[in-house]
């Protein structure tokens, strides 16, 4: 296999990328309800203090996850 | 003249969480409203009455905020439960989605569900000005044709609109539902199955039950074994079916989007929203600001309410004091005075606290700001078994726990909730507050600490500090010994900033208040009516043999003087049961430093903590006006202790006792509610055995290092 891919958690403040799949299924469905689907642009906002909890920027609302919960979505 | 009918219509109140439904809510009903239990759960269920037409009302509930139909905590249960059957009589007739326009494309997620139920809906759109805000432009009249059901715009802050949703609720539109989803042929099979077998017309409902039966209450145990054995038979996977629902219902919103709506690309870094976050999450003032507003709360709980709260006090024993002199004496007298009005003086003073306590609650809950609070102590939570979720129910804490552990519900992590559950009474509450300072005062010399720091203050503080400890300590060792069933999550909304509505905090502040009063009222009022009955009667005739008693040992004393009659009734307590009570627990109190008198105000607190200065007083015969706490302080300072001779409370018997309150669990009202909200007797006793055994050690510990 290649490069390992880049998954939300990885990404900088400010930086954008597109959700490709999600790699938890049971993270995936909450995921998926709250607007964040393969295909939809995501930005990480803004991370808490302690760098865990992140914020992120999708379907046009702010979504706070833990970093573990980001690891766990796939970027494009 | 003709009778008209007075119809009533049931409506129900759905949407996200954040959208505007209890704003909504409170204008349709105002003050008609009240706090219900749905059968079988302790969730709150707020039903209102709002008038809608001449001779037309609507019975009108408001369910919790939920994002679908799969629910994922207690409150969101709730919505499913009420739907998943049109046969129910408490069914509604019409239910109101609204819908929060500037998280439109998210929001109309649950929309698709519920519209694929078949129930007749109006779709309310509000906050269409935020949207626009954020470059969100909805044409309501394109999207009222597209979705083929009304849509009312309005504004759940202002109010406009509100007219029009009564006319609307007054003459629905029922439209044959639309499916946004097909399951497919895979599903196809289990769902005319379940159709045929429960009789349903639905298919949404139909497989709705096939993935959730396991959790709806109400479904009967054959029910749900026959559900099993379809699921089964056709390998129906049920997360990999709601996986494709949720993104075929969002492949058919994104069409909807494009007919109907226009977006605009905004720069959100010009948002209001995002530079407030800037600084409120900030890793220096983001902590600064939240500690500056614990602060004020604390200030405003134990400052601001003494004034409000030494009103009712006082108003309390004016009352029973007019009450003792134009009553003729006896045992009904008394037990009116001193066992119900004492009792229900006991329930009304912690009613400005609680007040102030949700006043702060509701206007940072409304303006946005509770969820970065979340944000911020989500990680620090963490190790001790908690999340950030946890936080709002240890801060109410401090005021009482009874509303504090209902206020976890929205824990949807069972072992974080129960931890909080758990570890919440071990936060300093205000029915401590009469205790620590009273006993502080006796031992705690009065003198400043580097130039301004009052030592009082400081040893009141290291016992809330202690307490905090505990809590945190307790869920750190819980979260070792407790088996994690459920993975833990923290996918969140961080909702707008908005400036809250007075309103709404107002109404909070009254419901929470009625439903402390009336809930924790009652056990406390019981409890104080047991008490004075076993603090009034004992065996035999205590009444003669404490008038004896006292002419014996102390005859210098003239009869009918207000000394005379204190030592009388002080004698009575000690014949009563309830100072039989207290010799009876002696022993295994003294290693303590505690004599049988605390042991009576010990047992008369397990009703609610500040019982004790009421018993002290009793127990002392400072007599009637025995809350006023100088006259307390100084006869307890005067007790000698009979075996050493010095002063009975020494620091070494304060300290112990102040520990004690600390940490035993001394209140029916928590126990019942970790009982309600448990479901069982299991954890409110061993929170019990757990508590009053650390207070135990702990105060068996002071006593031995102090003396």
């Amino acid at each position: 296999m290649g490069e390992p891919k880049k998954s939300i958690a990885d990404l900088k403040i400010g930086e954008k990328g597109i959700v490709c799949c999600f790699n938890d299924e049971e993270m995936s469905l909450k995921l998926l309800e709250m607007g964040c689907l393969p295909g939809s642009m995501v930005e990480l906002s803004n991370k808490a203090p302690l760098g865990d909890p992140i914020c992120i920027k999708v379907s046009g609302y702010n979504l706070s996850l833990r970093l573990e919960e980001a690891a766990t979505v796939m970027l494009r | 003249m003709s009778i008209e009918k007075t119809t009533r219509l049931k409506v129900a109140l759905l949407g996200n969480p954040n959208a505007g439904k209890s704003s909504l809510f409170n204008h349709l009903t105002g003050l008609n409203q009240k706090i219900g239990n749905f059968p079988g759960v302790t969730v709150d269920k707020k039903v209102g009455t709002s008038k809608i037409g001449d001779n037309l009302f609507a019975e009108i509930i408001d369910l919790p905020g939920t994002y679908s139909l799969y629910p994922k905590s207690l409150d969101e249960q709730i919505v499913l439960d009420l739907l998943h059957s049109k046969k129910d009589p408490s069914s509604p007739d019409l239910l109101l989605v609204v819908i929060d326009a500037s998280t439109f494309k998210r929001n109309m997620l649950l929309f698709t569900q519920i519209r694929d139920l078949g129930f007749p809906v109006i779709l309310v759109l509000n906050m269409l000005d935020l949207a626009e805000q954020h470059g969100i432009k909805i044409d309501p009249l394109k999207l009222e044709k597209e979705l083929n059901v009304p849509i009312v715009a309005i504004n759940a802050r202002t109010g406009a609109g509100i007219r029009e949703l009564k006319a609307a609720i007054a003459c629905p539109v029922h439209t044959p539902p639309e499916s946004y989803y097909k399951p497919g042929p895979l599903a196809s099979g289990i769902i005319s199955e379940v159709k045929e077998s429960f009789s349903l017309e639905n298919d949404y409902q139909a497989i709705l039950l096939a993935h959730q039966y396991d959790n709806m209450r109400g479904l009967p145990e054959k029910e749900k074994e026959e559900l099993a054995r379809l699921v089964k038979k056709w390998s129906f996977d049920s997360k990999a079916f709601q996986s494709k629902e949720t993104i075929a219902r969002y492949d058919v919103i994104t069409r909807i989007l494009k007919e109907t709506v226009e977006e605009k690309s905004v720069d959100d870094k010009e948002l209001t929203s995002t530079k407030l976050d800037r600084i409120l999450t900030h890793r220096v003032f983001g902590y600064l600001l939240f500690f500056f507003i614990l602060l004020v709360l604390f200030q405003a709980i134990f400052a601001w309410a003494s004034f409000p709260m030494d009103m009712i006090d006082g108003g309390i024993a004016w009352i029973n004091g007019a009450l003792k002199q134009n009553l003729p004496g006896g045992p009904f007298t008394d037990l009116l005075t001193d066992g119900l009005i004492a009792g229900l003086g006991g329930v009304l003073i912690f009613i400005p606290q609680i007040a102030i306590l949700f006043a702060f609650i509701a206007v940072l809950e409304e303006s946005g700001y509770m969820s970065r609070v979340m944000f911020l102590m989500d990680k620090l939570m963490r190790p001790f078994g908690m999340s950030g979720r946890s936080v709002v129910p240890l801060i109410s804490g401090v005021a009482c726990a009874v509303p504090a552990i209902m206020s976890t519900r929205s824990i949807e992590n069972w072992k974080e909730r129960l931890i909080t559950i758990f570890v919440t009474p071990l936060m300093s509450c205000s029915a401590r507050i009469p205790v620590f300072t009273i006993l502080i005062a006796l031992v705690v010399p009065e003198k400043n600490i580097l130039g301004f720091f009052n030592l009082q203050g400081i040893v009141l503080m290291a016992l809330y500090l202690l307490g905090f400890l505990s809590a945190i300590i307790s869920g750190f060792v819980m979260n070792k010994i407790l088996q994690n069933k459920q993975r833990s999550f923290f996918i969140m909304e961080l909702p707008s900033y908005r400036i809250p509505r007075w309103k709404n905090v107002g109404l909070t502040i009254y419901e929470k208040v009625k439903t402390f009063v009336l809930e924790a009222g009652k056990v406390i009022v019981a409890i104080s009516v047991v008490l004075w009955v076993l603090a009034s009667y004992g065996p035999g005739d205590i009444e003669t043999k404490a008038l004896d008693e006292v002419r014996q040992e102390q005859p210098e004393l003239a009869e009918s003087t207000p000394d005379f009659e204190n030592a009388v009734s002080g004698k009575k307590l000690e014949l009563s049961y309830a100072g039989k009570f207290g010799h009876f627990i002696e022993p295994v109190i003294r290693p303590l430093g505690f004599d049988w008198k605390i042991g009576v105000a010990l047992i008369t607190s397990f009703a609610a903590r500040e019982v004790f200065i009421g018993t002290m007083s009793t127990i002392y015969s400072v007599g009637d006006g025995g809350d006023d706490e100088a006259t307390i302080k100084q006869r307890m300072k005067e007790e000698i202790n009979p075996k050493t001779g010095g002063p009975m409370y020494t620091p070494a018997l304060a300290f112990s006792l102040l520990i004690f309150y600390l940490f035993a669990m001394q209140c029916m009202s928590t126990l019942a509610v970790v009982y309600r909200e448990t479901k069982g007797w299991t954890w409110p006793l061993i929170q019990l055995v757990y508590m009053t055994g650390l207070a135990y050690g702990l105060s068996f510990i002071t006593y031995n290092i102090f003396s």
